[in-house]
């Protein structure tokens, strides 16, 4: 007897269940969309009421009911500028040692445990570490310094990690052909591979900086002040910042109802600011390439 | 088995001395003892995996970058055994250039190609640069074909310019010796007759020592020729000889096709 | 005839220099590691010297500002944690496996492209803007459903940690899942296995360290988030009784007290002391993680 080929009722059973499990693994892929739409909708929504050139552009008021979060936005800017300084140069160096020059051993084992492990460090331990070092040790006190290094520490693995990928997306031909030619490797890795891994070393930066910026826990105890009705004007100063301004609008604050509204327009230009600087990974990228590709 | 030529000492450029290459445990190289004449084209042939990539990347000093390979024995070029302590590897580089199996221009214009090795050694005039990448393009005999365009991109060549913008690159700083690994497995027939050319065309200044898998290419190109069989030299000789009277019954199934 | 021996030893210097600054920085990763357990260890022993180690690892109570006797247990808060990071991977880990073989096994390319960005940008959001929904979006929904008072409750955290969790249980089980080989899929299917049949029987055995492996890292992840929590759970003080009641996490505890304590005192150690407790715990989790996952991609080699 021969076989049909064609849909029977016997496959029907196999078929039902395929059906309905690939309805599950879309249910579960539209709830998840649906939640980050929803939380964006949200935020967008109400924010967009609170948000004004006044809100952008002058100090809070009023015992914070009133004005605007510009302290907040300078001082998440200038954190953000100090924890780059620090965290992107050695990031990228370290990611160098260990694409172009560390051998396979022990050491360089224990190198990449060691970042893997720092990204899993929790946020408010990196807080712990960075009183005990730059505010005490160092004697930074708390101030927009300490807390742009504690940030740096954070950023650390995902710079290193983005800056590798960069390094590895490089073909090993052009570091071979740079040797045969008698480059030494310093030579080679200066002309002929940074030039083509940067860009991708900067998006990773960004993006990591972006995550940086709206990081709370490691400031709290490390610079971020609760109040401060002018911007810092040195390192040692406190300074506002984003992300814990909307902590303090939306649970600290002594009226909350009066401060929801704030809370909510700190919140989307929180927001903005990440899909922002995310943006600008992604433009930058796309730019440096250009350029490098002539 | 030993080379079966002598070929007199004042002519000899590399000379090759109980060399052993190991992976790791795995031994690539077995006691390889060959004298590469100066000023000709010497092949090195054998099915893949005979060892025969590795034996050209010992002569620059390309292996170092593989973590486990280690070399014994002594490799002289000039009378200076390479591998020494106290080599510079850049100028080892400079002085052995090598091309490699597939074109590897790097993403910069043409001219800048051509000027990196020139670039990253000494300081050199924008007309001293302008001079020497024309003198190399034209060596390549792909100066014709670029002149006009000098500052494209070098990856918008075809594989053939780009293999012969690889060996201008290589002639650029100024080598005795130039290794070819392989330079034509990546190339249509035509850029591949352009490319044996040039080689002709170079011995009259440079050693060549050129691998490959095609041994009709061997006998069209070199003056010399060593059979490589699982890391070991079964036979080195005249190319004329290897190809029409081979001493060893193993190279003779192999040029004729019974294996490999 | 250019000779190829060296001329001088300048060259060599500037080259190993160069090298010997892009290896400190990255031995900068270890010092670092090392460092936090140091300083951390070493903030954390003076609390010792009043507390008995034995009361801070098995007492419930939690008192340092308590004017008869003041207690430090972390007993209360450890639970705390552990049931609101179970609870957020009851619901992150199906969720987060379900989303990754649906990436990996039914999207077409294009879907692909759009939902990838989109739990990129999930994992991009700010922890304390998730915790702000937590307080005016999850938490009302949870108090109107269970006739609360008021949401702030371990679910809240649940609910949340689980949205932080989902962008690491997705993009790792994703990977292992992409990393079955081909051939054995092809095997499945060439047996007459449907799409379904082949993920559930062939795929996701295969891939199955990784994917414990994402919640291992989504664990990590759930136990150190501080924000969040803090924000979402209402920090009651008490042993925690159910999903529906306030608690108060390790990470909260600290975030709750470092700002008011007195600097040098055994309560501003004992803070140390939990946070050392934090960095162990996660350690241990991610390396797990960790060790699954090098072992697998050896396997897949």
């Amino acid at each position: 007897m021969k076989v049909s080929v064609k849909k029977s009722r016997k496959n029907l059973k196999s078929q039902l269940a395929q059906f309905t499990g690939f309805l599950f693994l879309r249910l579960a892929v539209y709830s998840v969309l649906f939640i980050l739409l929803y939380f964006f909708y949200d935020i967008g929504h109400q924010g967009y009421r609170a948000i004004s050139w006044e809100f952008i552009s002058q100090v809070p008021k009023r015992g914070m009911t009133e004005g605007g979060i510009l302290p907040a936005i300078v001082g998440t800017f200038l954190v953000t500028l100090i924890t780059a300084l620090f965290a992107v140069p050695l990031g990228m160096a370290a990611a160098i040692y260990l694409n172009e020059y560390a051998r396979a051993g022990r050491l360089t084992r224990l190198i990449r445990l060691s970042i893997r492990n720092l990204a899993g460090v929790p946020s408010i331990v990196y807080g712990l570490f960075g009183v005990i070092l730059f505010v005490n040790l160092l004697k930074f006190g708390t101030s927009v310094l300490s807390a742009g290094l504690t940030l740096g520490l954070l950023t650390l693995p995902w710079t290193i990690t983005a800056s590798e990928e960069a390094l590895k997306s490089v073909p090993d031909s052009y570091r071979e052909g740079a040797l045969a030619l008698g480059a030494t490797r310093w030579q080679m890795i200066r002309t002929n591979v940074l030039p083509y891994s940067i860009p991708g070393m900067l998006t990773g930066a960004v993006l990591g900086l972006a995550r940086a910026a709206g990081e709370t826990a490691p400031i709290m105890f490390t610079g971020a002040a609760f109040y401060l009705p002018f911007l810092p004007r040195s390192l040692k100063d406190q300074f506002m910042a984003l992300p814990y301004h909307l902590y303090i609008m939306a649970t600290q604050h002594h009226a909350i109802d009066k401060a929801r509204p704030l809370a909510y327009g700190t919140a989307l230009v929180l927001i903005v600011f990440v899909v922002l600087f995310n943006l600008g990974a992604i433009l930058l990228r796309a730019r440096l390439r250009k350029r490098w590709r002539h | 088995m030993e080379s079966n030529i002598i070929i007199p000492a004042g002519e000899i450029k590399i000379a090759v001395e109980g060399l052993n290459l190991y992976y790791g445990h795995k031994q690539v190289l077995k006691n390889i003892n060959l004298s590469i004449p100066e000023k000709k084209v010497t092949a090195i042939i054998g099915p893949s995996g005979c060892g025969k990539s590795s034996f050209v990347r010992i002569l620059n000093r390309m292996n170092d970058l593989i973590p486990e390979a280690r070399v014994e024995g002594r490799v002289l070029i000039d009378g200076e055994n390479i591998y020494d302590k106290d080599v510079d590897l850049v100028a080892l580089r400079k002085k052995v250039g090598m091309v490699f199996q597939k074109p590897n221009p790097f993403p910069k214009s043409i001219f800048d190609n051509i000027a990196y090795g020139l670039k990253i050694g000494n300081h050199r005039s924008r007309a001293e640069l302008e001079q020497i990448v024309e003198r190399s393009l034209r060596q390549a005999a792909l100066w014709d074909e670029v002149k006009d365009r000098l500052h494209q991109n070098a990856m918008k060549l075809s594989g053939g310019q780009q293999q012969r913008l690889c060996i201008a690159r290589a002639l650029a700083v100024e080598p005795e010796i130039i290794l070819f690994d392989e330079p034509c497995s990546a190339i249509d027939p035509i850029a591949t007759a352009r490319v044996e050319e040039l080689i002709h065309e170079l011995k009259k200044d440079y050693t060549v020592v050129i691998v490959t898998h095609n041994m009709q290419q061997a006998a069209r190109v070199s003056d010399y020729t060593a059979f490589l069989w699982l890391g070991e030299l079964v036979e080195y000789d005249r190319t004329e000889k290897i190809f029409t009277n081979p001493a060893n019954k193993m190279t003779e199934d192999y040029i004729t096709g019974r294996f490999g | 005839m250019i000779s190829v021996k060296k001329k001088g030893v300048l060259g060599d210097l500037k080259e190993s220099l160069i090298q010997k600054i892009f290896q400190t920085s990255g031995l900068l990763a270890i010092i670092v590691l090392l460092g936090i357990f140091a300083l951390l260890f070493y903030t954390a022993i003076p609390a010792f010297r009043e507390v008995s180690l034995k009361e801070f690892l098995t007492s419930t109570r939690w008192d340092p500002t308590s004017p008869e006797r003041p207690e430090y247990g972390l007993l209360s808060m450890l639970a705390s944690t552990v049931m609101v990071t179970i609870g957020a991977l009851l619901i992150a880990f199906p969720v987060g496996v379900a989303v990754a073989a649906y990436l990996s096994d039914v999207a077409s390319p294009r879907v692909r492209e759009i939902v990838k960005p989109v739990v990129e940008l999930l994992a991009a959001i700010p922890s304390v803007v998730v915790g702000f929904i937590g307080i005016t979006l999850v938490g009302p929904m949870i108090a109107k459903i269970f006739n609360l008072s008021h949401g702030l409750t371990a679910l809240n955290g649940s609910l949340l940690l689980a949205i932080m969790a989902l962008p690491t249980i997705i993009s790792i089980s994703e990977d292992s899942l992409n990393a079955v080989p081909i051939s054995f899929v092809e095997a499945s299917l060439a047996l007459g296995a449907n799409r379904w049949q082949t993920l559930v029987r062939v795929k996701i055995p295969a891939a199955l360290s990784g994917i414990i492996a994402s919640l291992m890292l989504g664990m990590g992840r759930a136990i150190g988030e501080t924000m969040t929590v803090l924000m979402a759970t209402g920090n009651a003080r008490a042993f925690p009784q159910g999903f529906l009641q306030s608690v108060r996490t390790l990470t909260a505890n600290i975030a709750i007290e470092l700002g008011e304590v007195p600097y040098y005192t055994t309560h501003y150690y004992a803070l140390f002391a939990i946070g050392l407790v934090l960095f162990i715990m996660t350690f241990f989790v991610n390396l797990t993680a960790d060790v699954i996952l090098e072992k697998q991609k050896r396997k897949l080699q």
